[in-house]
């Protein structure tokens, strides 16, 4: 009993620690602001890393989703007579909800993942390190870019998921199921609300960017450096970062919508 | 801030130093000298916190007690800001090279040149081109990391340690894993570079002939303890039974050949697993 308890406060001790190791990793990275916007071509390298090479996942999956709901939508709505409201359907189940969080759960596995395991590796083989003895902020120069590139990058990768959606939807129900075109679009122009809708998605998913990157930069940082260790981190990333976008998803929508 | 004096021909000065990792003691109580302009190397068996020493004398690590001072600055009360300005003039050389591996040879040696100088493009070119002509590897500018095979990598790694004429350099295990070639120019290329460059020389290793054949003075470390320093000639001669093990390569000494366990006996014909 007395082991079991010393066990639990091991691990409840550890727990706090690294909660105090990533909130100190995070004030570094955010001091390292003024001197990445100095120089801007690190912040664009990253973007494209972490931003651009996740564009096509994004617009695939987007599309598909789309296509399913639009497909699903239709089937529902027409019971009731409703499908010429098959847009607001499509389009308020992408923008509050699936949008931001899918997106969240497709940035984690691929360049979540690629950041951890990135980063992991320049542990292992003391790049950091080697940066930290040129007198150079390994936290400033490598870390802090990615921050920003993540946070960043989230929003506009919603953003092309909704949009992508909103087509998949629109190619099923418009061009496969016979919904009238004018109304689908009509139907979303009057029913979706800038502020209830679209800017409340768009704070969900600058919430996720940030709380994804900061679970994989932090990962990679924290890393044991070995390939094992590396290997732990990146399966934390995608592990956490889910977890975490489905939990906040909760209490956003909780907050946001009443 | 106490930044007590050290003496002219010390350069690191290590007082009292004691660092644990977790309960395990690396270091009880150390005190080198490591004097300027000479190859001082620290030796002793594997997992004795030779790397360790490098990170401590860099600042990377902090002691549990002790001081460290280099160049009359106590490493561990200086800031941040003063901490990396002290790095820039010291030079390390990682066991792995440490080369930032999405910039070609140029851009790694030319790297801490961009960060910490004013310098125009022209005249970065020439010092990396005549760093690079130091270590044989002018003609592998081009080449990435990932391209150079593990001795080439710690010349660049050299090259790049030596870009902003540091007062001293440290090299862990700078051997290890070498073709004898390869062993043979960073055995020169070392002492070279410290005799052109009048810098000092850190050489932690364990590769023992290579190590004595440039150092002026050594110190052998064990049990967290430096258990005997001085002169190459002075260890190869030494009636002390650590050293003698460690330099004449011995299997069995004060470090066993055995891990500890139970008597043979028992553990073949005892009841346990």
């Amino acid at each position: 009993m007395i082991r079991q308890l010393a066990a639990l406060g091991r691990s409840g001790l550890a727990f706090s620690a690294r909660l105090g190791r990533a909130n100190l990793l995070m004030l570094g990275m955010l001091a390292g602001v003024p001197a990445m916007l100095r120089r801007p071509r690190l912040l664009l390298e990253q973007l494209f890393s972490v931003g651009v090479l996740t564009v096509l996942i994004i617009a695939v999956s987007g599309v598909f989703v789309g296509m399913v709901l639009g497909l699903q939508g239709y089937y529902i709505l027409s019971r009731f007579g409703a499908e010429a409201t098959l847009g607001v359907m499509v389009a308020a189940s992408l923008v509050r909800e699936l949008g931001p969080v899918v997106t969240a759960l497709l940035f984690a596995g691929r360049a979540g993942s690629a950041l951890s395991a990135e980063i992991g590796l320049m542990k292992s083989t003391e790049q950091l390190s080697g940066l930290e003895m040129m007198a150079v902020n390994p936290q400033h120069r490598v870390l802090t870019p990615r921050l920003i590139a993540g946070i960043l990058s989230m929003p506009l990768l919603a953003a092309m998921f909704s949009m992508l959606g909103v087509y998949g939807g629109w190619f099923v129900g418009v061009g496969l199921l016979g919904v009238d075109d004018g109304t689908y679009w009509a139907q979303m122009q009057s029913q979706i609300d800038w502020n209830e809708d679209i800017l409340n998605g768009v704070i969900k998913s600058v919430v996720f960017g940030v709380v994804c990157t900061w679970i994989a930069i932090f990962q990679g940082y924290d890393c044991v450096p070995t390939s094992e260790g590396v290997s732990r981190a990146t399966t934390r990333t995608v592990v956490h970062s889910s977890l975490a976008v489905l939990g906040l998803d909760f209490v956003l929508t909780a907050l946001m919508f009443n | 801030m106490n930044h007590a004096a050290a003496p002219n021909d010390t350069l690191v000065r290590i007082r009292g130093l004691t660092f644990n990792r977790g309960s395990r003691v690396i270091f009880d109580g150390v005190d080198i000298d490591i004097p300027r302009g000479g190859v001082t190397a620290i030796m002793g068996p594997s997992g004795t916190g030779k790397t360790t020493l490098l990170k401590l004398i860099g600042g990377q690590l902090r002691p549990d007690a002790g001081t460290i001072e280099v160049d009359g600055l106590n490493v561990h009360e200086l800031s941040t800001r003063e901490l990396y300005e002290l790095r820039m003039r010291m030079g390390m050389l990682f066991q792995t090279g440490a080369l930032l591996t999405d910039l070609s040879v140029f851009d790694n040696v030319a790297y801490p040149l961009r960060e910490h100088t004013r310098l125009n493009a022209s005249m970065i070119r020439k010092l990396v081109l005549m760093k690079l002509e130091a270590v044989g590897l002018r003609g592998a500018r081009r080449l990435m990391p990932g391209e150079l095979s593990g001795g080439m990598a710690r010349r660049v790694a050299m090259a790049r340690a030596i870009a902003l004429d540091p007062m001293m350099i440290m090299y862990d295990e700078p051997f290890t894993g070498q073709d004898p070639i390869s062993m043979g120019v960073l055995v020169q290329l070392i002492r070279r570079l410290n005799d052109a460059a009048g810098v000092s020389s850190i050489v932690v290793s364990h590769d023992v002939q290579e190590t004595l054949s440039i150092a002026d003075l050594v110190y052998v470390i064990s049990g967290g303890k430096v258990i005997e320093s001085g002169a190459p000639d002075q260890l190869r001669s030494s009636e002390g039974a650590s050293t003698r093990q460690f330099i004449g390569g011995l299997p069995d000494g004060p470090v066993p050949f055995h891990y500890p366990s139970a008597g043979l006996t028992a553990d073949l014909f005892g009841d346990g697993a």
